[in-house]
């Protein structure tokens, strides 16, 4: 025999794309938000940002190092998408101490007890949000206001969100008599409070082009979460546009874009068919709208894409028809 | 809009870089093995032993069984050995070792000339006799018995005859030379088998990266007009017979049917060509287009080419093995098979010897599935290969059963496209041949 050769399965080559080339992708969507947060709430947004980020990279790396004892796999970025979502949906002045364990929350209780990478039913930046407005509710509820709190670096002033607003006011009307409710034109440039990275609607959707043009996301989730809140949030408004906010105003403030596009996509967590996409997208806007209209918090975009994780097992059993699932 | 089929899918690089070099008749070595494993189903019995004269097209092994094929002596010359040989499966199998004579003598009756024949003789009945006389197998790579392809079964009715210039797989350019070169032939191919089917309809699905070949093609519809080109939309894989059948007439095969169902015959364009020979010429199947094709070989070139040359002769005529070649495939980069020496002999279903080199060669590692669900859509059955992965790994093989797995035609479309690089197709593989096993014992 004069030459070996290697011998394997076909297909012998592969697409360009890679599991790194994904996170990455969601990485570069996430830029033009991430500098936006750091113009609006200044040196806070700038360190919550790093401190999430990093300590999810390093709470990974140690748990799969000493505790699973495994080869760390950092390097698939994985924990930086988780780190910098994380960042995103948090106050910008939230002690820092409290962005360590929402990290290690994220990683260890959201991600790695279910296996890693792939393995985990729920977004682990949503467990962990969910877990800290849970467990820290004054420092999770304070929201900074931007571009006036950029320019401090304590003793930031702080305020409520525009759903904050109507949830304590009742109503729309009453909201609007408060003066706390923000012109459409700030809300849509993010200068309103709320977290890190959900404020700046503009900055979110030109990420958002980037993913869909990228083939990274699909439209399913994103349109059938955001039209489904829309219907819902305007039947209500037609019903009683002074006690309703109309659908516009829901879908430019809280988390729904952010919700929508990066979090709701996330592939681990939301079906594969376009049609279970379709009902899951359909699902969360449901709930969003009923937790933002009728539930206790004024929010509901985490819950509710929380929740329809859960039900991502059984959606995905609805599968599409097969080829060949026709009448002989 | 061009057609194509809807489901599924990838777009692979075409990297046709053999597609301008004209076939050239390769020279003969001076020892072929027949291997008598060339055909889906039972070997053929050999007729010759040991130290036998034998012709050229003479026939030398018969397909006795029911899905078998006849194989004829692709040279002159004297038989030196019958052996087991290693193959393109990696097993040894019977082949039959001919020294070759320099001096070629044609068994009797085989019209060796290059004279255009369009007038058809032959009844039905004649055609599929001859084309089982010849050992005409289908060249498209499965090699199955072409004769038993065009026996209707009873109660079935074939309405339109497909034949598939597709050539989906990446590098292969035999069929697009082989349409450039021997049009009329394939032309006159298809009649034959519409005469043998009696089919009033056939189509020529060419995928649009080969626009020469459908210009071509298209201008002898003029004279043969119950025979129509269809451009298709390149994508891959477009030349497998159910998808074929679905971008041209939109028909879907039903799950575990066969083309019939709907009416359709599929044959290859190379097929139709040897269909052509045989009824026409006489001339058995000992001969086909290969592709000898890789980044880095100097000449990538289209032999016309004895069956059962061994490859090393034919990727000297290339201009020999690159230095850095580390996989040898017999067919295109998704389907292929990794061979694992030069000396394999070349068989009738082998269309093309693809060189990778050292860094196009290795599994790249595999990450955890993310559930990106890329492999889902792309395959073109519909299926979805992450679920099946994980049920084979937990050896659920009932569920993976359930969710079709026998369905699968093993394009490597999902492995292909998948991101993190997970092995899907071996696993597949392995619960088919499981799940296969099943059915068979439940059958008994």
């Amino acid at each position: 025999m004069d030459k070996k050769f290697i011998i394997s399965g076909s297909p012998h080559i592969y697409a360009k794309d890679n599991v790194q080339r994904i996170m990455l992708d969601v990485i570069i969507a996430l830029i033009p938000a991430t500098l936006g947060s750091f113009y609006l709430f200044g040196f806070g947004a700038v360190r919550v940002f790093f401190v999430s980020v990093i300590s999810c990279l390093l709470f990974e790396y140690l748990i799969q190092k000493f505790l699973l004892k495994q080869k760390p796999t950092i390097n698939d970025l994985s924990a930086i998408v988780t780190g910098m979502l994380l960042a995103f949906n948090v106050p910008s002045n939230l002690p820092t101490w409290i962005v360590i364990i929402g990290s290690l929350i994220a990683i260890g209780i959201g991600k790695m007890v279910f296996g890693g990478l792939g393995q985990n039913l729920f977004n682990p930046a949503l467990v962990s949000r969910v877990f800290l407005l849970i467990s820290f509710p004054v420092y999770m509820t304070s929201w900074p206001k931007p571009i006036e709190s950029a320019r401090q670096l304590t003793d930031v002033i702080t305020g409520p969100t525009p759903l904050g607003v109507i949830k304590e006011s009742g109503s729309i009307a009453a909201a609007t008599q408060t003066g706390e409710i923000p012109t459409y034109t700030n809300m849509m440039l993010g200068n309103m409070g709320g977290s890190i990275g959900e404020v700046s609607a503009i900055l979110l959707l030109i990420g958002a082009i980037y993913l869909l043009y990228r083939k990274v996301i699909t439209w399913h989730i994103p349109l059938a979460y955001i039209l489904s809140v829309l219907i819902f949030t305007g039947i209500f408004w037609l019903i009683d546009p002074t006690k309703y906010a109309d659908p516009l105003f829901h879908l430019l403030t809280g988390g729904l874009i952010l919700g929508a596009f990066f979090m709701a996509t996330d592939m681990v967590t939301s079906p594969t068919s376009y049609k279970g996409q379709i009902i899951f997208g359909i699902g969360c806007g449901l709930l969003t709208g009923i937790i933002r209209l009728f539930g206790a918090y004024p929010e509901g975009v985490s819950f509710s894409i929380l929740i329809m994780n859960a039900f991502v097992p059984l959606i995905d059993r609805i599968s599409n028809k097969h080829f060949g699932e026709v009448k002989a | 809009m061009l057609k194509t089929f809807p489901r599924g899918g990838v777009h692979p690089d075409d990297c046709k870089i053999s597609a301008n070099s004209p076939i050239k008749v390769a020279p003969l070595p001076n020892k072929v093995y027949v291997m008598l494993n060339q055909s889906a189903g039972a070997p053929a019995i050999t007729l010759v032993k040991k130290g036998d004269h034998v012709k050229t097209g003479q026939l030398i092994a018969k397909g006795e069984a029911f899905i078998s094929a006849n194989i004829h002596s692709p040279v002159t010359g004297i038989v030196d050995k019958i052996d087991q040989i290693t193959d393109a499966t990696g097993y040894k199998h019977q082949s039959i070792v001919i020294n070759v004579e320099s001096q070629e003598i044609w068994e009797d009756g085989i019209d060796t000339t290059n004279d255009l024949l369009t007038d058809i003789k032959a009844t039905p009945q004649e055609i599929i006799e001859k084309i089982k006389n010849a050992g005409i197998v289908g060249l498209g790579g499965a090699a199955f018995p072409t004769h038993v392809k065009l026996t209707i079964p009873q109660g079935k009715v074939a309405e339109y005859l497909l034949i598939n210039g597709a050539e989906c797989e990446p590098y292969l350019t035999c069929d697009h030379r082989l349409m450039l070169e021997k049009s009329e032939e394939i032309m006159v191919g298809i009649t034959i088998i519409m005469k043998a089917l009696s089919v009033k309809k056939a189509f020529i699905g060419i995928e649009n990266n080969k626009p020469d070949a459908i210009k071509q093609l298209t201008s002898l519809t003029q004279k043969y007009s119950n025979i129509e080109v269809v451009p298709l939309k390149k994508k891959y894989p477009q030349g497998a017979e159910k998808q074929l059948i679905k971008a041209i007439t939109g028909r879907e095969v039903p799950s575990g049917k066969l083309p019939i169902e709907v009416g359709c015959v599929v044959q290859n364009v190379a097929t139709a060509k040897a269909i052509y020979d045989a009824v026409q010429k006489n001339k058995p199947l000992i001969e086909r287009v290969v592709t000898i094709t890789g980044p880095n070989l100097s000449n990538p070139s289209n032999f016309l080419t004895r069956i059962g040359v061994p490859i090393n002769h034919l990727i000297e005529l290339a201009g020999g093995l690159p230095e850095d070649t580390a996989k040898l495939i017999s067919g295109g980069p998704m389907m292929g098979k990794a061979l694992s020496n030069t000396n394999i002999p070349l068989t009738k279903g082998m269309g093309g010897i693809l060189l990778l080199p050292e860094k196009l060669s290795k599994r790249l590692d595999p990450y955890p599935c993310i559930r990106c669900g890329r492999c889902a859509h792309a395959c073109p059955m519909g299926l979805e290969p992450f679920y099946l992965e994980k049920l084979i790994i937990k050896e659920r093989w009932e569920e993976a059963e359930k969710h079709w797995i026998m369905d699968c035609m093993e394009c490597g479309s999902c492995q292909y496209t998948c991101p993190a690089k997970r092995p899907l197709l071996d696993y597949i593989r392995l619960g088919k041949n499981k799940v296969s096993a099943i059915i068979r014992s439940r059958k008994n």
